[in-house]
């Protein structure tokens, strides 16, 4: 395995710029190109739906380190177009060109809009980066009124800070729970329990249905699918995240919501093989999960992409020898004073155990299996116990061993 | 090997006790204690757990450079 020459690095969030990090600090002094579609050098995203909303200072960029040695070459504000991995090029939206010998997929996720007709009206927003951040921030307050549109984390977290300043704010879940999708339905009530007591409206088993405006043209109501309206001056839709990987059409690699690799984060191709030089991390990745029996994943975990993005960079450098990603994923969620701490993938789970439930005490803890094998745990203010969850989830994803999951129905090659 | 934790930085996200469980932990009221001075042999786990923090709350002082001649 000879190292690149030539990295190029798409996408300057957090995969992008770990793999960066990580080719710096493995020493490679080679040509590093990062290409970002913001306009801004990497910062850290998990603080938007969080602090950024619910304090009341202004808040400053949450820059991430960059990385050391060489400098790398930045081109922000420019998003890669197409991909040819024969001729090993890179297209930019200003039709630069880019030619590499390695390359890192780090495109991240758009954030998911709702189906409901039309385009939305001024006062809907999704939030994915800091300037949707912003502006969602700027509509908090005593006095407003937000609906936030489903109750998985990110609209967790944005309706918890949002009430934190004072806002009058109404989750819409379409599940019978917020989080039952993630964490089954104990832990969804149990958040759902937290956030009423906080002042929080929680509307479960309806949808959106469309968005309604006032006289000057911005949302004065939100219509739900039991034929009510919910009065409300903004509005963030928090349906998840879709793969940024359209950019990759006609490239060859095998697309199924996410760049399909292998246990060495290597993009595939649709013949099943490693396209040469190219790998791929974070919420744009789908990578085989020893705990999922080898089934590709996408995580959207931030401990994901940053261990993705080190691991990506490692198979560039170092190919097989660098050995297969084999992280137990985890994700934390601080909601009205419980601090939700998890390992694995209980969303994978058959059987939820719950073992401590006291939401006066902001205290849970809930094991999940999957056929009788342990695939997650989930804790509150219990995080002293997950160390050994954690140990238990990596012997067993060990035992079961990686193996590449043959390509899914629906899979489409890019 | 000297391993510190800013105390006001950490939020107990626990990455580190995952990712280096002989010198990170958790007592009973969620408070990270930590081994200030692990055996170097440890360095590696220290390092990945310092770069895994979400709020960069973890410092691992660099390998003390090879003895002068």
């Amino acid at each position: 395995m000879r190292a690149p020459h030539r990295v190029v690095v798409v996408g300057a969030s957090l995969a992008g710029l770990s793999a960066a990090r990580t080719l710096r600090a493995e020493g490679w002094t080679g040509s590093l190109t990062v290409v970002g579609a913001e306009p801004h050098l990497p910062y850290d995203r998990p603080p938007l739906s969080k602090e950024v909303l619910a304090r009341e200072e202004e808040p400053e960029l949450p820059r991430l380190p960059l990385p050391a040695g060489p400098d790398a070459r930045w081109l922000l504000g420019r998003r890669a177009v197409r991909l040819d991995t024969s001729e090993r090029r890179v297209t930019l939206s200003d039709g630069t060109g880019l030619a590499y010998d390695g390359l890192v997929i780090a495109t991240g996720a758009h954030a998911r809009t709702p189906r409901a007709g039309g385009p939305a009206p001024p006062g809907v927003f999704t939030l994915r980066g800091w300037d949707d951040a912003l502006a969602v921030r700027a509509r908090l307050g005593a006095g407003r009124s937000l609906v936030v549109v489903g109750g998985g984390f990110l609209g967790s977290e944005i309706a918890a800070a949002a009430r934190a300043r004072g806002t009058a704010v109404t989750l819409v879940e379409a599940a019978e729970q917020p989080l039952t999708r993630a964490l089954g339905r104990v832990a969804g009530a149990y958040v759902a329990g937290l956030q009423e007591e906080a002042g929080i409206t929680v509307r479960t088993g309806t949808r959106v249905t469309g968005f309604r405006t006032a006289l000057g043209g911005g949302l004065c109501a939100v219509e739900l699918t039991n034929a009510s309206a919910v009065p409300a001056d903004t509005a963030v839709v928090a349906l998840g995240g879709v793969p940024a990987t359209d950019w990759l059409a006609g490239s060859g690699l095998l697309l199924d919501q996410g760049v399909c690799c292998d246990p060495f984060l290597r993009a595939l191709r649709g013949d099943g093989s490693p396209a040469p030089g190219v790998v791929a991390a974070g919420d744009a990745a789908k990578v085989p999960y020893a705990l999922a029996g080898g089934s590709r994943v996408t995580t959207g975990h931030w401990a994901d992409a940053l261990a993705q993005g080190a691991a990506a960079a490692s198979t560039l450098l170092h190919g097989e020898t660098a050995g297969p990603y084999d992280t137990v994923p985890s994700f934390w969620a601080d909601l009205h004073g419980a601090r939700f701490r998890s390992v694995g993938l209980p969303s994978l789970a058959d059987e939820a155990t719950v073992l401590e439930h006291d939401p006066a005490g902001r205290r849970l803890e809930i094991a999940y299996h999957h056929r009788g094998s342990p695939v997650g745990a989930l804790t509150a203010g219990r995080t002293s116990r997950l160390a050994a969850y954690r140990a238990e989830l990596a012997s067993a994803a060990r035992s079961a061993g990686v193996c590449a999951a043959a390509p899914s129905a629906g899979t489409r090659t890019g | 090997m000297r391993v510190t934790v800013d105390m006001d930085l950490c939020q107990s996200h626990g990455q580190c006790v995952f990712a280096a469980p002989e010198i990170f932990a958790f007592d009973d009221e969620e408070n990270l204690v930590h081994q200030e001075h692990p055996d170097e042999a440890e360095r590696e786990q220290a390092e990945r757990a310092a770069a895994l923090c979400p709020v960069r709350a973890v410092t691992v002082a660099p390998a003390p450079s090879p003895a002068a001649p």
